[in-house]
């Protein structure tokens, strides 16, 4: 396996002296290809600090984030924001969709920010689009889609072009339990199909989506599980009603 | 679980002997609960002796099957208009496991609430990559969607435990520091005062 995203002993304090606040401590993480790890912990317990961590967004007091091996605090400022557009995604609970521009526009953006040509960025954009299920939705303004459409063009955007890594800060919390799992469902395939992801989540139902689910307390990790290869299992011997 | 009225249901849909019926039902539910024959036709014989099934005859290979009466009929009608009781909960052995951690001396109750919340959360994961596979049901036969909706109820029961664990964890956190606060004097702790206060 390849490790795609790696958190060696992560530590983020906030403020200093009495009043500094502890959001991450020590904390490590691998993300390897093809995986899918959530991370669960109750607000106030470090879940989104790890994410903006992870993604480049903010810096660690101590410790090191790698993402395909390359340690950011070895990157300049441009180097760095070079990185996140061409390895990292985003997903947001409020989607963050530009408002004035098509679905196409928005999933094409990132691209062109990158220096691709218009053409080359809204072909893939439709790529991406294509892959989300939602190609015909390409022309239209967020105003004119739904929750859930909403959803799958910022999974596109995420995903758009080469992208390894992608972060997912409660990416159902805005939308009904069957678009939100249809989301999920989303972005399961898209890392099966070999991108790493991360899913920041208070809610086990949508942790379960993972491969692993990592617990996060005070700051810490108290605990992680991962998902035998063999469900069935679970039921071979009956299931207590 | 109500055998005798599921078995009831699947007799409304026409005739079946108790092999039948056990396999109907268990394709529905994904064998999530799996039926004794035995239990099968325990449950038939007291479905005949309350007038709900009668012996309809001999299928070609001689096995004896059953149809449901206008009786019956009836019982299952009722059925999916009533909702399910929740008068008498069903005995939980993790309520009744948490309730005597946090009253027996000596119990670590937040290694008890971990470990059961990683085995359920586990068991979470294996349900949603079962419904992964299953597909979403939107193109499913009914059997298939019938197994989803089983799927459904196990991850929401999961995801409900879940919860509650959560809850629990900062029920006992809470109790935790202020049996410490009340103990501890307001400057200058010391070790010994941080220590949690015994239990009653």
């Amino acid at each position: 396996m390849t490790a795609v995203l790696t958190l060696d002993d992560v530590t983020r304090v906030h403020g200093d002296g009495p009043t500094a606040v502890h959001a991450l401590r020590g904390v490590d993480l691998q993300v390897d290809a093809g995986e899918l790890v959530a991370v669960m912990g109750q607000s106030g317990s470090g879940k989104s600090t790890l994410l903006t961590c992870a993604g480049g967004l903010d810096t660690p007091t101590s410790g090191e984030v790698s993402i395909e091996g390359t340690p950011l605090s070895t990157l300049r400022r441009p180097e760095l924001a070079a990185l996140r557009r061409r390895s990292v995604g985003y997903v947001f609970q409020d989607f963050n969709l530009i408002p004035g521009l098509t679905a196409a526009e928005n999933v094409a953006l990132p691209l062109e920010l990158d220096g691709a040509k218009m053409r080359a960025a809204r072909s893939l954009a439709l790529a991406a689009l294509d892959s989300v299920g939602v190609l015909d939705l390409a022309d239209r303004f967020p105003d004119d889609m739904s929750g859930g459409q909403q959803q799958r063009v910022a999974i596109a955007r995420a995903v758009v072009g080469d992208r390894r890594l992608i972060l997912a800060d409660e990416p159902t919390g805005a939308l009904d339990s069957e678009t939100g799992e249809a989301v999920l469902r989303l972005l399961r395939d898209r890392v099966d199909a070999g991108a790493a992801g991360v899913l920041v989540t208070h809610e086990a139902r949508h942790a379960a989506w993972a491969d692993r689910v990592v617990f996060l307390r005070d700051g810490r990790v108290t605990d992680s599980t991962r998902s035998p290869s063999a469900p069935e299992e679970l039921l071979d011997s009956g299931v207590q009603a | 679980m109500s055998v005798r009225q599921s078995l009831l249901a699947l007799l409304d849909l026409q005739p079946m002997y108790g092999y039948q019926l056990r396999s109907e039902f268990e394709s529905r539910t994904g064998a999530t609960w799996p039926l004794n024959i035995g239990q099968v036709y325990t449950t038939l014989g007291r479905l005949q002796r309350d007038g709900l099934v009668v012996v309809h005859g001999d299928d070609e290979a001689g096995h004896t099957t059953y149809a449901i009466t206008d009786l019956g009929r009836e019982q299952v009608r009722q059925w999916f208009v009533t909702p399910v009781g929740r008068e008498a909960p069903p005995r939980d052995e993790l309520a009744i496991k948490l309730a005597l951690a946090v009253s027996v001396p000596g119990v670590d109750v937040h290694a008890v609430v971990q470990t059961q919340r990683t085995a359920t959360v586990q068991a979470l994961q294996e349900y949603t990559r079962l419904k992964h596979r299953a597909g979403d049901g939107a193109e499913a036969e009914s059997g298939e969607l019938a197994w989803l909706l089983v799927l459904d109820a196990l991850v929401f029961q999961a995801e409900a435990e879940v919860r509650w664990l959560d809850h629990c964890e900062s029920r006992l956190l809470r109790a935790s520091r202020r049996r410490t606060a009340q103990v501890a004097p307001p400057v200058a702790p010391t070790p010994a005062a941080q220590r949690p206060a015994a239990r009653r």
